[in-house]
């Protein structure tokens, strides 16, 4: 019980983007790095990402994106949560146009996994992420 | 808000708030001194809450059945919680943690879920799991269902030590239901024969009856039960039977309370926590010590002799035995 606690990442996709399997990819990286991954799956809302959060006491938020609506729901997920004051840090991976990160992280938005990131840098973006928990 | 102390976070727990009762249940799961200090701020308050465990084999449908289960609670005015564990990877010490997929419905219906890992060494569950129920306890919850995989002695432990202990089979399991008697079925209260639309599923229930006939022949069930462990049939995606299984377990904490059981089950609970901890206290405390003694011997050459007479001779100079 001495070493840190395992970092906890609440993973989710948003309404019908149904392509799941880089978050699946991604939730075995999490796992593999000694995270702890409450995977939500497909078809969740901003309340449920809510809700679990809350509930899970989540150190850090990960978002699968592959509809194009990162620029439209990532800093709605980023505002959801801080109006429900939840300082959590959200992390978004899946398509992102390099030209779009910087309105991304503008937006608060702590993040982003573009195809192809190495587990180690998925684990390490979450790290740092999570360090903002004191984690 | 992240500052709050643990007096504060179990006031504002009590009266409803989730996120302190989320933030205490991390300090339990985590151990050390702040999850003794809300074992102490919260331990004369618990005692509200049914504490119900829920097992079963992997895939036998657990997180489908208690996602029906308690969204009708909810539905029927109760407040509902759920202990998920899952299990760590021994190699890494992460998990994946899934119970909330299919449990989607049931957040939407306002069931609170918390998923827990086990976190490797298996002394931490048995230590985690009762503090984690007090703090749902504390905070207005009821029932408060502990949902395990049932494929470990510490699991089957944890589902034993409650009010109420269901056990989850389903047809297709055929042997599994043979090997898992002396642990897993032993300790249930209530039997829910899941995916009971199947066509084996009377073959399951048989099985389970032949298995409590033995039982009171040879006298060998559980010696603090009621009665003969109810048999449900549920199909946990469409909700049949989950009605039936919500009413009877609700009867068994009736029937435990009239007998006088109750009281009993808790108080050999609260003493097995204290061997828990009991335990946790006196490996924590000799394992320096073990490793201190273990690095000295790797340092030399092995003795000609059985390793366990090697180790005999190591353990007697740590405990001081003035003999050797």
């Amino acid at each position: 019980m001495a070493d840190a606690p395992p970092v906890r990442v609440v993973l989710a996709k948003l309404g019908l983007d149904g392509h799941d399997r880089g978050l699946k990819v991604v939730a075995r990286m999490l796992r593999d790095g000694g995270m702890e991954v409450v995977y939500l799956g497909l078809r969740q809302t901003t309340r449920s990402i809510i809700d679990a959060v809350e509930q899970e006491d989540a150190d850090v938020v990960g978002i699968s994106m592959l509809n194009a609506g990162h620029l439209t729901l990532g800093p709605l997920v980023v505002d959801a949560l801080a109006d429900a004051g939840l300082d959590v840090p959200v992390v978004i991976g899946g398509i992102v146009p390099d030209e779009d990160r910087p309105t991304l992280a503008a937006a608060g938005v702590a993040g982003v996994l573009g195809p192809g990131s190495p587990a180690d840098e998925v684990v390490a973006c979450v790290r740092a992420a999570a360090a903002r928990r004191g984690l | 808000m992240a500052d709050r102390g643990v007096p504060e976070l179990v006031a504002a727990a009590r009266g409803g708030e989730l996120r302190a009762t989320a933030r205490l249940l991390t300090l339990v799961e985590r151990g050390g001194d702040p999850a003794d200090r809300v074992a102490e701020a919260t331990h004369r308050h618990v005692g509200n809450a049914h504490v119900i465990g829920l097992t079963g084999p992997p895939g036998s449908g657990k997180s489908t059945l208690t996602a029906a289960w308690t969204t009708q609670l909810a539905a029927d005015g109760r407040r509902p919680a759920v202990l998920a564990v899952d299990p760590s990877s021994p190699l890494t010490g992460g998990a994946i943690l899934g119970d909330r997929v299919r449990m989607a419905g049931a957040t939407a219906a306002g069931v609170f879920i918390r998923s827990m890992a086990t976190r490797g060494h298996a002394g931490g569950l048995a230590l985690a799991v009762p503090g984690m129920v007090r703090v749902l306890d504390i905070a207005g919850f009821d029932p408060v269902i502990v949902e395990t995989v049932g494929v470990g002695q510490v699991e089957v432990d944890v589902t034993a030590a409650t009010d109420t202990a269901v056990v989850v089979v389903t047809p297709g399991m055929g042997d599994a239901v043979q090997a898992n008697k002396a642990g897993l079925l032993e300790v249930a209260d209530l039997f829910a024969v899941n995916k009971s639309d199947r066509p084996d599923a009377a073959d399951v229930r048989r099985d389970l009856e032949l298995m409590l006939d033995l039982s009171k022949l040879t006298g060998h069930g559980r010696h603090d039960a009621v009665a003969r462990p109810t048999i449900v049939s549920t199909v946990a995606t469409t909700g049949r039977g989950v009605a039936e299984l919500a009413e009877a377990v609700d009867a068994h904490f009736v029937e435990l309370t009239d007998a006088g059981l109750l009281e009993a089950r808790r108080q050999v609970r609260r003493r097995a926590e204290v061997r828990s901890h009991l335990e946790h206290l006196v490996l924590t405390a000799s394992a320096a010590a073990v490793e201190m003694a273990f690095a000295a011997a790797s340092r030399a050459d092995l003795p000609d002799e059985p390793p366990g007479a090697t180790a005999r001779r190591l353990a007697e100079r740590l405990l001081g035995d003035p003999g050797s």
